[in-house]
């Protein structure tokens, strides 16, 4: 029952060998473990942490977008709701994005010292993001109890519209990080790049209050898709176009694909530049 | 190696290059590759350099192959290879079997994670699956010999618990293929011996086993073939006897090429006109007597220092003597002849290499290895002799007595 492996040069095109990143994914579970576990180790609050983080951007998002900036009006539901559930996804997005496009990089000790397959670095990621997320989801739905809210059928597609976000920000952020093994710069663009797209998106004011003459930027913008679907679905909120919806459902898993397609092309090379 | 039907290892015409930036580094940003590029666009900034070429052998199902060769022979670069850790330039290697590691110990250990922990992680990282892991986790616990600290960050532990846990856990792969790396000389002399115990079942157990080392002598302890790689190439393969024979002769011939400074590296400003060893046939504790000459040149600013090296017929460098320890420094506008004496070391039986380096604070300016070389006669140095267990361990003998306290 003893396999063959071949060792070939590398190719042009070097396509996931899927079997093989299964069979290694306990790699991807222990190193999403650590990840979970180092977070919070000699930590007073610990674990509190992940509920204040959400709270605390949701906070301020309010008083400084709903309360100075006066959008509240444009809201039909209290405005803490709205900007934590935008909070809420743009995290996911915006974490898996971050966190996964600097994996190789943090762990480059252990890529030019012992073979495993690199895909599941970047990968691995996402599971603390997933993790907080899921804490705040909690926080979130408590209050559409508290305020009796009640978001109806739509609420179910909830961890679709997630899931979509995630593939969204895992798929550029594999690719970055396999970029960034050979020029760190992309470790100052990014996090950069998304702060400006973080204002540049309807996290924290509603799209109604977006004029008319320049929406259509917002329209063609997918973070404003998975913001408005995931909106819709948690705090019942008007739902976004169809064409949006469908726009997520096909871009998110093509993103994610061709990130680690673009990937998969470096990785035999990460150990002689990283 | 005779060919036989499966081999557990193939590898046939395999090749590394590497590229190596001309004008100082390879660009790290993608500015500094952008500027480079709009600066002269044809012009390549970088050379090939050839770490292993054209290498093929097989490797039997069950036998320990040694792989020995200077520094910079491509040892590392060809483990590397077949651990799959770079992937080759040119050629094909065929693996029957998992291929386990022994490179680097404790490679993804992470100091906030405790010693179960990081068993966990480090056996995941090797290639264990959770089940191997559980299975063999109390014997790895045994094994490392820190059962009490299981709970406990790693980063609070000892620098020899990290070790040994970290080794116990690689020793309890279960692949069909075991690559070692010189690991040995980690840890205390008992947990060395239990670590060489650990290989000689691996390779008794009827596993493959790829072996990479300095030490001779545990090459041929543990390995029945074994394989010489010289500059990038495989110049030998055979026993384990005639292997080692090659590689001493293949030493005679570099000490003859070194001998002419154009093939040595270094700067090159100032270089060694003339190195030799006073005494090539001493006793233990013996003084080592060098004497060396070295030219000048006028455009060297500020002074440079000597340092000298004592290598055993294994590679590992037993003394090394530098000149700024004792504040000598020396001029390049004139020429120099002087005489290093190492007084009081008591060196074991054997041959040994004199290494002579010139460097100035900013480089090295001539690298000589094997400038000259010397035989320790079997006289021990002491008024009685044991058998072998009483003087095989240590890299030199010492000027000791015991006494009674009144």
């Amino acid at each position: 029952m003893t396999t063959t492996t071949i060792v070939l040069p590398p190719g042009r095109l070097n396509l996931p060998r899927w079997n093989e990143i299964w069979h290694a994914r306990e790699v991807a579970v222990r190193m999403a473990q650590r990840d979970i576990i180092i977070r919070y180790r000699q930590t007073i609050l610990g674990v509190g942490w992940v509920i204040l983080q959400p709270l605390m951007s949701a906070g301020v998002f309010t008083l400084v977008f709903g309360r100075v900036a006066g959008f509240q009006n444009g809201v039909p539901i209290p405005f803490f709701l709205f900007s934590l559930a935008g909070t809420l996804v743009w995290t996911v997005f915006s974490g898996t994005l971050g966190r996964a496009a600097s994996a190789m990089v943090a762990n480059q000790s252990l890529v030019s010292k012992v073979y495993f397959p690199r895909l599941l670095v970047p990968l691995s990621t996402i599971a603390s993001v997933l993790l907080d997320f899921v804490v705040g989801l909690v926080l979130a739905i408590a209050m559409l109890f508290v305020w009796r809210i009640n978001p109806g059928w739509p609420v179910l597609l909830v961890p679709v519209w997630t899931l979509l976000a995630a593939m969204f920000g895992l798929g550029i952020g594999v690719a970055a990080s396999a970029l960034m093994v050979k020029y760190r710069d992309v470790g100052y663009v990014l996090p950069w790049v998304t702060q400006v797209l973080l204002y540049a998106s309807p996290v924290a004011y509603p799209l109604s209050r977006v004029p008319e003459s320049i929406r259509w930027l917002f329209d063609i913008n997918p973070a404003t898709w998975f913001l408005e679907a995931f909106r819709w679905s948690l705090t019942g909120m008007e739902a976004p176009a169809a064409w949006q919806m469908v726009g997520l459902a096909v871009g998110g898993p093509l993103v994610l694909l061709l990130g680690i397609l673009w990937f998969q092309r470096y990785e035999r090379e990460f150990a002689d530049v990283i | 190696m005779p060919a036989s039907p499966s081999p557990a290892i193939r590898v046939s015409g395999l090749g590394k290059t590497y590229r190596i930036g001309t004008d100082g580094d390879t660009a790290s940003t993608a500015a500094e590759a952008f500027v480079r590029w709009v600066r002269n666009p044809t012009q390549r900034h970088w050379t090939t350099f050839d770490a292993l070429d054209d290498v093929s052998f097989e490797v039997p199902q069950g036998e320990a192959v040694g792989i020995v060769g200077r520094n910079g022979a491509g040892k590392s670069t060809l483990l590397k290879i077949l651990t799959r850790v770079t992937a080759p330039s040119r050629g094909r290697i065929e693996l029957r079997g998992r291929v386990g590691s022994l490179l680097e110990v404790g490679t993804g250990f992470h100091p906030e994670l405790t010693g179960r922990e990081n068993i966990y992680l480090n056996g995941a990282l090797l290639g264990m699956t959770r089940n191997e892991i559980n299975r063999r986790y109390d014997e790895i616990v045994d094994f490392s010999g820190v059962e009490k600290f299981l709970e406990t960050p790693v980063k609070r532990y000892s620098s020899g618990m990290y070790v040994r846990l970290a080794f116990a856990i690689a020793a309890h792969l279960e692949t069909e293929i075991l690559l070692i790396d010189e690991v040995l000389a980690v840890g205390d002399a008992e947990f060395q011996r239990r670590s060489l115990g650990k290989m000689r079942d691996a390779a008794r157990s009827g596993r493959t086993v790829l072996y990479v080392s300095h030490l001779l002598h545990t090459v041929r302890d543990l390995c029945t073939s074994a394989v010489l790689l010289e500059h990038g190439h495989l110049t030998y393969a055979g026993g384990v006897d005639a292997t080692l024979e090659a590689y001493q002769h293949s030493f005679a011939t570099f000490a003859e090429r070194q001998a002419d400074p154009a093939n040595r590296p270094g700067v090159g400003l100032v270089r060694f006109a003339d190195v030799s060893v006073a005494h090539e046939n001493l006793r233990s504790g013996d003084d080592v007597v060098v004497d060396y000459s070295i030219g000048t040149d006028d455009d060297l600013p500020g002074e440079y220092y000597v340092s000298a090296h004592i290598t055993d017929e294994g590679g590992a460098t037993i003394v090394q003597c530098d000149s700024r320890l004792v504040g000598y420094w020396l001029n390049p506008k004139k020429p120099h002849d002087g005489r290093l004496a190492i007084r009081n070391l008591w060196l074991k039986p054997g041959r040994y290499s004199v290494d002579m380096f010139v460097c100035t604070s900013t480089g090295v300016q001539d690298m000589w290895e094997a400038a000259g070389r010397f035989d320790v006669r079997p006289e021990l140095p002491y008024s009685h002799s044991v058998s072998g267990d009483g003087m095989n361990r240590g890299a030199v003998f010492a000027d000791f007595d015991y006494s009674e306290l009144p």
